[in-house]
């Protein structure tokens, strides 16, 4: 039986995020949100898993109400619980802060059945720093096995899993000890098409949430307060100058465009 | 063991989550399908919604729904190759309470809808198709969503799948399939734009929005229309034809926006725009004699796929939202008698008949075929009248009688004076 928690996390849906050029800030409004994606091939990974040999997933997730909408879908794609942890005490929290309290609701629920694993996405992509994983897991003292593209293996008895992490042009096979945590790229997995009964039973699920009293967290460490980091700067890289678009019906305009492509020597004139 | 459900309703566009929310708040147990990833994703309207039925579904919408603008003027363009003959009507009564109508996307509109409808009860599954529909002899008694274990069963289903109405074929409501008289097809393009640059190029207060509609050179002399709408940072632009009139002329509806987007009445006013979005869709245009049949044993049709489109006031979400809701009431009615054939969900017909969804259409009942068979009022008039306009506005010593004499002559070089009497007398029926 395993105890597994996946971490997944709500960011835009990047296809429709701008950038405020005056504020250098994202503009978030009105944008829908969505489940990290890299989290959602870690929710299929460890359902598989306990098709496989049995246990338990936990979706968690830290956010404002809204982020219920992500631990649903996780609930759809086969979690048996789901957990928000939504406080304003956690808002503004960085990946130091924000990996201090996931770590600490793991810590909660190990303490009902100690947590054999913990998937995370590669990497979230509106905040794309991969840091929040690895924070969890040095929190925990838990094996750190990033970029995983495959589980070749679990084995509860011996205390292992094996894994294949992605690298550059290779892949490399590890064993580590139980507990472990995993972050995971799309390759590990294509996600299922759910059942009609699991969606529904998903859109009707109850979501448990904690807030800053249901864990045991040092204010000093969360939110605003617990962040190091700040952001000095975001921006989008600078617009390309527009081209030139030659205008008219598409036989006249092609033979412009090949007459001053003939010009610009970049084809050979007939 | 199949789910059950008291209704099953088949996409969350105006018409079925009218339904759904009139439904659920009466206690009744709703399912919505979805095929898109969520409610509007899969839609495209220009788009105007009316601020009068939307709030006969929820009072007072504007105070949170995302709306872009609220429409304060509308103007008509007729376009020839390098002119336009304008006009338009603009009041600030337009800009308050009650309002009027506003500029939506749908992609956030439909949404915050379907929020609505799940927080009166409803349960709403997205990402998932109805492929087909459940029967017992001649009832039908379900659906078939496309997953595993996807049956539902259901006392009554609405069929609110919008202008591409395969099951509303399947429950035999419709016995043609896809007729190319029937449909137009729309493509449209969103243009992102700093907001004070649209209120400057529209002559626009803050905030406050207009549309213009496009007629003649903006289809190419096609039957249909051309749109821009203001948003609150961008601009909705497109063009709709119907399907038989761009078979005929071998054009795609690309060409065609980008034709509308070069002319030079519409260049400037798009110029520095970025380009978000770009989307096609269906348009039901075949009018009161295409309707299907609108119910049968256990089933009911709503909104685009009962082609309750009117496309010469381009209405459809607002009598989408009132088929919708008149749906819901038939089903309520229904209940009380615990009866959902045929019979009993008749005065669905009648409730729409008597409103102004059928009326309206009935009294255009005639356009569709009239003006596919009299391509002239896209082509020919658009270039007589500004040919008119150009003479008599053309400052050169000319009296004005004289002026008169030539544009007559020159009207009745291409069309004889009982053509045109004919064209009136025609198109008074048609329109008056
Ligand atoms: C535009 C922008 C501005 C920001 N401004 C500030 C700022 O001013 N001050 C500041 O301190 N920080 C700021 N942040 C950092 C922000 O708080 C981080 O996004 C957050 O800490 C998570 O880091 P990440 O998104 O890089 O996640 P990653 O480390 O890339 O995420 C990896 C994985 O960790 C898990 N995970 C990450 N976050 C969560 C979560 N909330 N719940 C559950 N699982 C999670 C998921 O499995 C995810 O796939 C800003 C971020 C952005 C995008
Ligand atoms: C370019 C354009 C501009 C328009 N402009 C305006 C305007 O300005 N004002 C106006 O009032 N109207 C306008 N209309 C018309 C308006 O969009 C429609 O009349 C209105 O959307 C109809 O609502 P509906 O609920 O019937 O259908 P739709 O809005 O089309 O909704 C149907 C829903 O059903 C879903 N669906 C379909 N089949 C299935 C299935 N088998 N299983 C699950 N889900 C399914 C679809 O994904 C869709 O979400 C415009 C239309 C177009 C194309």
């Amino acid at each position: 039986m395993l105890q597994m928690v996946v971490c997944v996390k709500q960011v835009p849906d990047t296809a429709e995020v701008r950038i405020d050029p005056r504020t250098n800030t994202l503009v978030r409004a009105g944008v829908p949100a969505i489940i990290n994606p890299f989290d959602a091939h870690a929710v299929e990974a460890a359902v598989r898993l306990k098709e496989k040999y049995g246990g338990r997933v936990t979706a968690l997730s830290m956010g404002p109400l809204q982020a219920e909408e992500v631990l649903r879908r996780a609930l759809g794609m086969g979690a048996d619980r789901a957990i928000l942890l939504t406080d304003r005490a956690f808002a503004g929290s960085d990946t130091l802060a924000t990996s201090y309290i996931l770590a600490r609701a793991i810590e909660a629920l190990s303490r009902e059945t100690p947590v054999d694993l913990v998937f995370c996405g590669k990497q979230a992509i509106d905040g794309d720093t991969a840091q929040v994983g690895p924070g969890i897991a040095t929190r925990l003292g838990f094996t750190q096995l990033t970029y995983c593209m495959a589980i070749d293996a679990v084995d509860l008895e011996q205390g292992y899993i094996q894994v294949q992490r992605k690298l550059e042009g290779k892949r490399e096979i590890i064993r580590g000890r139980l507990p472990a945590l995993l972050t995971v790229v799309k390759d590990l997995n294509e996600l299922s098409y759910l059942s009609l009964p699991a969606l529904i039973r998903a859109a009707l699920a109850t979501i448990t949430t904690w807030n800053k009293d249901n864990l045991d967290l040092d204010p000093a460490q969360i939110g605003l307060k617990g962040s190091p980091t700040s952001v000095r700067r975001i921006f989008a890289p600078p617009a390309r100058p527009g081209g030139e678009i030659i205008p008219g019906e598409p036989r006249a305009a092609a033979a412009t465009l090949v007459a001053r492509l003939v010009q610009m020597k970049i084809i050979a004139d007939k | 063991m199949a789910l059950r459900f008291e209704v099953v309703i088949v996409g969350a566009g105006p018409a079925g989550l009218a339904a759904a929310i009139t439904l659920a708040r009466a206690g009744v147990e709703v399912i919505i399908f979805e095929r898109g990833e969520h409610p509007g994703s899969k839609n495209v309207m220009g788009g105007v919604l009316y601020r009068h039925p939307t709030e006969t579904i929820v009072p007072r919408f504007y105070q949170e729904a995302p709306l872009e603008r609220p429409v304060v003027e509308q103007r008509l363009w007729l376009l020839t190759d390098e002119a336009a003959l304008t006009l338009g009507y603009k009041s600030m009564t337009f800009a308050g309470e009650p309002y009027n109508a506003f500029t939506v996307l749908r992609a956030r509109f439909d949404r915050w809808l379907a929020e609505q409808a799940v927080a009166a009860g409803a349960l709403l599954i997205n990402e998932t198709v109805v492929e087909d529909l459940l029967w017992e002899k001649d009832r039908v008694v379900g659906v078939r969503a496309g997953r595993a274990e996807g049956d539902v069963r259901a006392e009554v289903v609405i069929l609110a799948e919008g202008a591409n109405s395969l099951l509303t074929q399947k429950a035999g409501l419709k016995k043609d399939g896809i007729n190319t008289n029937q449909l137009a097809v729309a493509v449209k393009e969103i243009i992102a734009l700093p907001r004070e640059k649209i209120e400057d190029r529209f002559n626009l207060e803050e905030g406050q929005g207009c549309t213009i509609e496009l007629l003649g050179d903006a289809t190419k002399g096609m039957m249909g229309t051309a749109f821009i709408y203001t948003n609150k940072d961008s601009l909705s632009v497109g063009v709709g034809v119907l399907l038989s009139s761009l078979v005929r002329r071998r054009l795609n509806p690309n060409d065609l926006l980008e034709h509308l987007k070069s002319h030079p009445m519409v260049r400037r006013l798009l110029t520095g725009g970025e380009s978000k979005e770009y989307q096609g869709h269906l348009i039901p245009e075949g009018g009161y004699r295409a309707i299907p049949k609108l119910y049968g044993n256990g089933v009911l049709v709503a909104g685009d796929a009962a082609m309750l489109v009117n496309g010469i006031h381009r209405e459809g979400s607002n009598l989408a939202m009132t088929s919708g809701l008149l749906a819901a009431k038939t089903i309520l009615a229904a209940r009380e008698k615990g009866d959902y054939s045929a019979a009993n969900l008749a005065p669905y017909r009648e409730m729409l008949a008597e409103s102004f969804v059928l009326q309206d259409l009935q009294k255009y009942q005639r356009a569709p075929f009239f003006f596919d068979q009299n391509p002239h009022f896209f082509t020919l008039y658009p270039q007589l009248l500004s040919r008119a306009a150009r003479e008599f506005l053309t400052v050169d010593n000319v009296p004005k009688g004289e002026k008169q004499k030539r544009i007559w002559r020159e009207i009745t070089a291409e069309r004889s004076r009982i053509q045109l009497a004919g064209d009136l007398y025609h198109f008074w029926r048609v329109m008056g």
